[in-house]
């Protein structure tokens, strides 16, 4: 359970941090405020979708912390046997990764409210993540040519669980951007169309930082990793 | 008491806060079944939940007809018995309490009590409600299709939940899970709305510190079950992945009516952590909710500040934090590490101490009050017997070896049943005597609630502290029969069939309070918008029952916190949050 204890310790952290700067400290019963003086809480600098989208992100951490924590758990039984990754699955991730650097750019022509290039850098993440979804689809064609079935063994399953999974979120991901483009297309106000591209930028990258760690776990690195910390901790420091 | 002047550095001019974009509806549909809404969506979730926990409280009778009767109804079978307590703990838990507790109250006190016109996103919280709906009308499809709803237990565990000879593996297993998974992703939608309205939508003015601790029960409780519910999707989807496309996440090696399945190497502990990952946060996301409603219900009835307002925060959230590493102390008969059971009793005896930190504080707030008996102020009393009965029988099972014995037996059943049963139903009748008035424009019938509480709340001791005998008797949960146990006297017997007689008198009581709902509807006493004397921003809008949007033409503006009762010097008990400050106030401490 290591990986979504991790997960919720961090998000604690995060929570916390917020919690202390709210003044859970004081004594409300103490402080009235006359009419025209109101004390206001730290007034938050995010739009309410943005902290809609960073609770979200924070429940698809979670999904796939969990998903993670499973993997971990049922790798350690006997019948547990490693299986190949398709080559595709990295071309795949540079698809991913060609997503984010075009709303980035995108981003930053709408911060300077050019149209033009944002509609140019959204169309071209939504081709990158199109390229990407075929791409999972043939890395499952090329596991099941080569034997490789959802049922074929505990890794093979959770392959195909943990990329439906990421998957879906990045279909998802693809109404965000079609939204996007349509708020383009409708001549929007800029700051609408500056939050819409930000919004997808974020949860873009959040599914690029989901998917590099499911590829850890999925290529076994990750496995690797955690056994060279387990052995730095039990041998009490560096080999 | 000191008089202590306003702190001008507590303060800063009024912030400009944005006026939301309200959704206006243009028909019939939209406006009441398609509603965007929160009080109205709040009314839905209230009503598909009390609908649906009705058949599960009938589902109640039947097992209490079955265990204290045996052989009474022939309809009732081995395998109908364990779908009925199936379904009776299943839609208990997560389609009456979660539903109703963040669902309904959630949806209709956030936005009135933090001073928003609605929730931040109103089409993802109607689409939250039909998401719930669907998930509910699943559930009642699994009695009708063959083989019926699954018979697998509340916690599903595998292998036994998908195996032919468990009853309902056929479609019932499926239709759960599938209901489970939408039920979670509505639940997500809603989620969000609780959690973002509260951080962006309050009023001017309304800082965390003053937002009322019914508010703090519902919002760490929506964010424990974000997180939560994830681990019960992950385990609902890798048990269907077993049961349709032939993987072997939770499922060993087996034989079958003498053939090898094709499963193999599959770890059903695996599912046992993640169930149990939300299952115990899920106690939680029930009970903080009923916390905080107590603690408003309390304060107001008593006509008295909360006592330590502080230390009720910081023991909800701290309570909130140490659910997630305590879930283990549900499988310490599933061999596990004896040093993991050492740390995870350790962990749920810690979480005792800020839940004992609430009940002093409930004490103590009652304390030289001024007690109203009304019927929200005994179903409160209530619940501070009843969660303090329910949490000190948890005190033994949190220690593994006085748990190991008496795992699976009655006393479980007792114990969860006082504190995660009773305890939170009774903090919703009180919650629903409380604010009907608000709601409906109308009171409840008085003589008809006091009714309702006295025998259910008699009446559930009745039921369950003989049960806890059963159990210290060795009585095992689960079983159909009991008849021909040795360890089994007549009297114990005998005491089952009181349980079951004392099950049927409860639930005709529900019935009175059912129709004492309907019939106030149109014949309860005008309330007013404030028959308590509430201070709370919800009992100060300028119409009730307040139309949509809430607050007619300006958002409230707040000045103090939610519990300025009895302040001396001042013209009556109550001070509202939005009333100013014109004049000192003392320190309750």
């Amino acid at each position: 359970m290591s990986a979504i204890l991790g997960f919720i310790a961090i998000l604690t952290l995060i929570v916390g941090w917020f919690l202390s700067r709210q003044g859970l400290a004081t004594k409300p019963w103490l402080e009235v405020d006359s009419a025209g003086g109101l004390a206001t809480p730290n007034p938050s600098p995010y739009a309410p979708a943005q902290v809609g989208l960073g609770v979200f992100l924070a429940v698809v951490g979670s999904l796939f912390a969990l998903l993670i924590t499973g993997y971990l758990l049922r790798s350690e039984g006997l019948d547990w046997r490693d299986m190949p990754l398709p080559w595709i699955v990295w071309p795949n991730t540079l698809a991913l990764v060609g997503t984010g650097i075009a709303l980035e750019w995108a981003l930053r022509a709408a911060n300077r409210d050019d149209r033009g290039a944002v509609r140019t850098g959204v169309l071209v993440a939504s081709g990158c993540a199109l390229l990407f979804l075929v791409g999972q689809f043939a890395a499952w064609r090329m596991l099941a040519a080569s034997g490789n079935f959802v049922n074929s063994g505990p890794a093979d399953s959770f392959f195909y669980l943990m990329t439906a999974a990421h998957g879906l979120h990045v279909i998802g991901g693809m109404f965000a951007l079609a939204g996007t483009f349509e708020r383009i297309r409708r001549n929007e106000r800029a700051e609408r169309i500056k939050l819409s591209v930000e919004l997808s930028t974020t949860y873009w990258l959040f599914m690029l930082l989901i998917w590099a760690l499911l590829l850890a776990v999925l290529s076994g690195s990750a496995g690797e990793f955690l056994a060279f910390c387990g052995q730095i901790l039990s041998q009490g420091g560096m080999p | 008491m000191a008089d202590i002047p306003h702190d001008a550095s507590a303060t800063v001019p009024p912030a400009e806060l944005e006026e939301m974009e309200l959704y206006h509806a243009h028909s019939w549909w939209t406006k009441y079944v398609f509603s965007q809404d929160a009080k109205v969506i709040a009314v839905q979730y209230a009503v598909t939940a009390l609908v649906i926990g009705f058949v599960a409280l009938v589902l109640s009778w039947l097992i209490r007809l079955q265990l204290g009767f045996p052989g009474l109804v022939e309809f009732i079978d081995a395998d109908r018995y364990y779908q009925i307590i199936t379904m009776h703990g299943m839609i208990m838990v997560v389609y009456l309490l979660t539903a109703l507790f963040l669902g309904g109250f959630g949806n209709y006190l956030i936005p009135l009590m933090v001073g928003a016109r609605d929730m931040v996103f109103p089409y993802a919280n109607m689409l939250s409600f039909w998401l719930y709906f669907v998930a509910v009308m699943l559930l009642v499809i699994s009695f009708f299709v063959p083989g019926g709803p699954t018979g697998a237990g509340w916690t599903l565990y595998p292998p036994q939940a998908i195996l032919s000879n468990t009853p309902g593996q056929q479609w019932g297993i499926m239709l759960m899970l599938v209901s489970l998974i939408v039920f979670i992703i509505g639940f997500t939608m809603g989620g969000l709305n609780y959690t973002v309205t509260v951080l962006q939508a309050r009023a001017r003015g309304m800082t965390l510190m003053r937002l009322p601790l019914t508010i703090w029960g519902i919002f760490v409780a929506t964010v424990m079950a974000l997180l939560a519910f994830p681990a019960l999707f992950v385990a609902a989807v890798m048990m269907l992945f077993d049961k349709y496309l032939g993987t072997s996440f939770f499922m060993p090696t087996l034989i079958e009516m003498g053939e090898q399945l094709s499963y193999g190497g599959g770890s059903p502990i695996l599912f046992q952590h993640l169930f149990w990952f939300f299952g115990h946060p899920e106690v939680y996301i029930v009970a903080l909710p009923a916390f905080g409603i107590v603690s408003d219900l309390i304060s107001t009835h008593a006509r008295r500040n909360i006592f330590g307002y502080r230390m009720m925060v910081w023991a909800i959230v701290g309570i909130g934090v140490l659910s997630f590493v305590v879930w283990a102390h549900h499988m310490y008969v599933s061999g596990m590490n004896p040093y993991f059971g050492f740390f995870f009793a350790t962990t749920t005896l810690i979480i005792a101490v800020p839940t004992a930190i609430k009940v002093y504080n409930w004490v103590l707030t009652l304390w030289q009050g001024d007690i109203h008996f009304n019927p929200p102020m005994l179903f409160a009393l209530g619940f501070i017997v009843t969660f303090v009965n329910g949490g000190l029988s948890g005190l033994f099972l949190g220690n593994v070896v006085v748990d190991v014995p008496l795992s699976d037996t009655m006393f479980v059943v007792a114990h969860f049943h006082m504190v995660m049963g009773v305890a939170p139903i009774l903090v919703i009748f009180g919650a629903i005597y409380h604010w009907y008035p608000k709601v409906t424009g109308r009171m409840l019938g008085d003589a008809m609630a006091k009714f309702h509480f006295w025998v259910t709340f008699l009446g559930a001791y009745l039921i369950f502290f003989p049960m806890h005998y059963l159990g210290l008797m060795g009585l095992p949960r689960r079983y159909f029969e009991t008849e021909g146990i040795m360890i089994m006297p007549e009297s114990g017997h005998s005491l089952n069939a009181f349980i079951s007689i004392m099950a049927f008198i409860v639930g005709f009581a529900q019935l009175v309070f059912v129709f004492n709902l309907i019939w106030s509807l149109r014949h309860g006493r005008p309330s007013g918008p404030n028959p308590w004397r509430a201070t709370t921003l919800e009992w100060q809008t300028p119409t009730t029952p307040p139309p949509h949007g809430n607050w007619g033409d300006h958002l409230p503006n707040v000045y103090r916190w939610a519990y300025d009762y009895s302040v001396p010097g001042a013209k009556e008990d109550f001070i509202p949050q939005n009333e100013p400050g014109s004049v000192t106030k003392g320190d309750p401490a």
